[in-house]
């Protein structure tokens, strides 16, 4: 297999490409790893309420 | 509140700027609206004066809706979020900001009167000549600078979401400005230019601009400013942080593609147009994944919807935003398209979108904004946001119930036979039976200027200080947008 | 690689922008590469400087936002309109003028239809016509002359932009105006003019033979409109969609 070939083939399945590269991101966003510093990262938006949010540094 | 919050303090000053002006024009985009509506239904008003006729005035409408009410408050927003989730203030200071609020004015004033006198290089939604292009190149890059260097000196490690969709709508929208506008002027001197694009090129290039214009300016800026207000007003974290992540992959990657279905059954190249139209349906996906993520961040406080009119109006947005992005996928199938295109039903799609969500939208992150820049307990009056909401609403039902009809009429005049194998109709029978839509059409925009008048002179009290002496909503007090 | 970009804005950045170029490329790029993109088909030449002139009082005034220049390929419209519009046809607009609705009919071979003296009168006073009709009246067009003095100038900017101009048409842009708009020349050379520009109509179009107004140019330019293809002697295969 040479490398014209490659490139042909990386060219023609360029939509698998994509999926796998997506795939790959839901997959990111989904591990369950991931839960908790999500959860952290959409609560940033409060840090500047008065009523709470104190816990600084949250991720 | 300990040491470690402290707030800095934010440049707000240039917020407040945006703010006026993106209120100002608003009035000025929702009238010339009304005027041009007016002139479909009776040509006398476009007065035979060179000046004052439909084709001079309509980009005057598009441009001052679009660049001036929507870019004046998202880069107000933006300006103001991305502050709020760094925690620093603005990257270059008041200084640069202001640099690019003037010069945006001056952009707007610039391109609004090149129209009306005549100048103008017919590309929809990117009309101005190259001299209002390097202008506003220009100032888009100082915004850039402002917005990303703040990003950069921020003293959060992450960086929220909403900040993403508004750095995709500017490195974006930069993209489209320059690619679609690369143009020779006939002398240095003179406003005259001739694109560089050609034929079906220029064609394919317009609508790759055009389709994200509407992408990138009125979806992925917005969607920041979603993700931002709904939060805080509900006062509740967005439904759910990893589908927002998904969403903004997603959009950012399928919206580019979407173009071709502007020209469908045209002389572009079929396997564009399939691209566009394949693109256009997978778009369907994030963008309602977009919408349940806005609209499920009240699960669990549907009852904030009843007491809270400000909140209304973010979460009613979301829903137009549903329903336009359902109809856009529908409108891109090539069937659907050979009836649609051409029609008024484009028009009503678009003002489903336009109205429903980026005014609708707009409106509540001005409510939410004006209280707390001018540092006010609350706004004026909790009751003529929820009389603006409903004057708004019946506007958009008005107008687009009304262009859904008179677009599938005339679509299917056009092609209607009669028994004997002869076109039924002629061209002016079908403009002649789009005279009441185009009343009533009318009608739904002055209704949605009335509403847009009483939230400015909401805003103005609020801004003076003053609280309107009224009963509460419901039966929570006013308590929600005066909250944080 | 995502918890990289949310910390840090300039790789973000980078990560935006190729995402959004792969569309816009994919789809562009091919339409100067793949050659029958635009049809090979006899006829097309670059407009005449009148016509010119004409086209750009068509651009200013907006016309583009009611009436389309694409007819698609459909029965309904091949009737109304004419044969499907190809890309060819539009090879030498910049900007192309294909539009986005029809508040009025489309125009991409009104060229012929109506006299000159029908689009006079229609472009005065559009109701004393079509009574039912919604234009706005254009009778300021028939009072302003042609102000098209550096026709030379522009002919000069589109060639450098890709439209075929020879020397020869661009030296000769303001005689061959004046040809085309009186249909005598200065040098005597009407049939330089014709040669330069196949089937340009010639003559007086506004009704007004003393003098050379916007709506002299406009009409001009109406009346050339789809009408240099001839379709009757065009190979079917070779415009095929």
């Amino acid at each position: 297999m040479d490398f014209a070939t490659i490139v042909e083939m990386a060219k023609s399945s360029w939509v698998l490409w994509l999926m796998a590269l997506f795939i790959f991101i839901v997959f990111w966003a989904f591990r369950p790893k991931n839960k908790k510093r999500f959860e952290e990262d959409a609560k940033m938006i409060f840090k500047d309420d008065e009523n709470g949010g104190a816990n600084h540094g949250g991720n | 509140m300990n040491q470690a919050i402290a707030m800095p303090t934010y440049d707000d000053e240039v917020v407040k700027k945006f703010v006026i002006a993106a209120s100002f024009w608003g009035i000025v985009g929702f009238l010339v609206g009304i005027t041009i509506a007016f002139q479909l239904a009776y040509p006398i008003l476009n007065l035979d004066l060179e000046w004052t006729s439909f084709g001079r005035l309509r980009p005057v409408h598009t441009s001052a809706v679009i660049f001036a009410f929507g870019g004046n408050i998202l880069i107000g927003s933006s300006l103001y979020i991305v502050q709020r989730t760094c925690r620093v203030p603005l990257f270059g200071g008041p200084k640069l900001a202001n640099m690019v609020f003037w010069g945006y004015q001056i952009f707007i004033v610039l391109a609004a009167s090149g129209y009306v006198l005549g100048v103008t290089q017919s590309k929809e939604y990117a009309e101005p000549e190259w001299y209002t292009d390097i202008w506003l190149t220009v100032i888009w890059v100082m915004y850039l600078v402002v917005f990303a260097g703040t990003l950069i000196k921020r003293k959060e490690s992450h960086i929220y979401v909403a900040n993403w969709f508004f750095l995709a709508f500017i490195i974006t929208v930069a993209l489209l400005h320059i690619g679609n506008n690369v143009a020779l002027p006939v002398s240095w001197f003179g406003a005259k230019s001739y694109i560089a694009w050609a034929g079906v090129r220029d064609a394919m290039t317009q609508w790759w601009y055009g389709h994200n214009a509407v992408g990138f300016f009125l979806t992925a800026g917005f969607l920041g400013m979603m993700y931002y207000f709904i939060p805080k007003q509900a006062q509740r974290p967005v439904y759910s942080y990893r589908l927002s992540v998904i969403h903004f992959w997603a959009i950012t990657f399928l919206y580019i593609w979407a173009g071709p279905h502007h020209l469908h059954y045209t002389a572009l190249p079929d396997w564009a147009q399939t691209l566009g139209m394949t693109f256009s349906i997978m778009l369907w996906m994030p963008s309602w994944g977009g919408m349940i993520n806005g609209i499920m961040t009240l699960s669990g406080a549907w009852d904030k919807l009843r007491t809270d009119p400000v909140l209304r109006f973010l979460v009613t947005s979301v829903g137009f935003y549903g329903m336009s992005t359902f109809e856009g996928p529908l409108m891109a199938i090539k069937v659907v398209n050979s009836l649609s295109h051409y029609t008024d039903w484009t028009i009503g799609h678009v003002h489903s979108g336009a109205l429903g969500w980026n005014a609708l939208v707009s409106f509540g992150a001005l409510y939410y904004l004006v209280p707390k820049l001018w540092n006010r307990e609350r706004l004026y009056s909790l009751r003529l946001v929820n009389l603006h909401f409903w004057f708004a609403t019946m506007g958009i039902v008005l107008y687009i119930t009304a262009m859904w009809i008179s677009g599938i009429m005339q679509g299917l005049m056009w092609r209607t036979y009669d028994s004997l194998g002869f076109l039924q109709y002629s061209f002016i029978e079908s403009v002649e039976a789009m005279h009441p839509y185009y009343v009533i059409r009318a009608v739904g925009g002055v209704l949605f200027l009335v509403g847009a008048i009483i939230m400015v002179y909401n805003l103005w009290m609020t801004a003076k200080g003053r609280t309107r002496d009224e009963a509460p909503i419901a039966l929570a007090p006013s308590a929600s947008s005066a909250g944080n | 690689m995502q918890s990289l970009l949310e910390r840090n804005a300039i790789l973000l950045s980078i990560a935006i922008l190729i995402t959004v170029s792969i569309g816009g490329l994919v789809q562009i790029v091919p339409l100067y590469t793949i050659e029958n993109t635009i049809e090979k088909v006899d006829g097309m030449r670059p407009y005449t400087p009148l016509e010119q002139a004409g086209r750009n009082i068509y651009i200013r005034e907006g016309c583009y936002l009611c009436h389309s220049q694409m007819i698609r390929p459909f029965r309904d419209e091949a009737e109304r309109y004419g044969h499907y519009s190809l890309a060819a046809e539009s090879m030498y607009d910049h900007p192309f003028q294909w539009g986005s609705k029809r508040t009025g009919p489309d125009l991409a071979r009104v060229g012929g239809k109506y006299s000159n003296e029908w689009h006079t009168e229609h472009m005065i006073n559009p109701r004393a016509v079509v009574p039912e009709s919604i234009m706005p009246g254009y009778s300021f067009m028939a009072e302003t002359l042609l102000g098209f003095d550096d026709a030379a100038e522009h002919l000069k900017t589109l060639r450098a932009v890709g439209v075929p101009y020879s020397d020869e048409q661009i030296a000769r842009a303001i005689d061959d105006l004046n040809a085309q708009a009186t249909g005598e020349d200065g040098d005597g050379d009407i049939e330089g003019f014709q040669s330069r520009y196949a089937k340009a109509p010639l003559g007086d179009f506004d009704g007004d033979p003393t003098r050379l107004t916007e709506m002299d140019a406009l009409i001009a330019y109406l009346q050339m409109l789809g009408t240099l293809v001839d379709f009757s002697s065009l190979d079917a295969k070779a415009i095929e969609r």
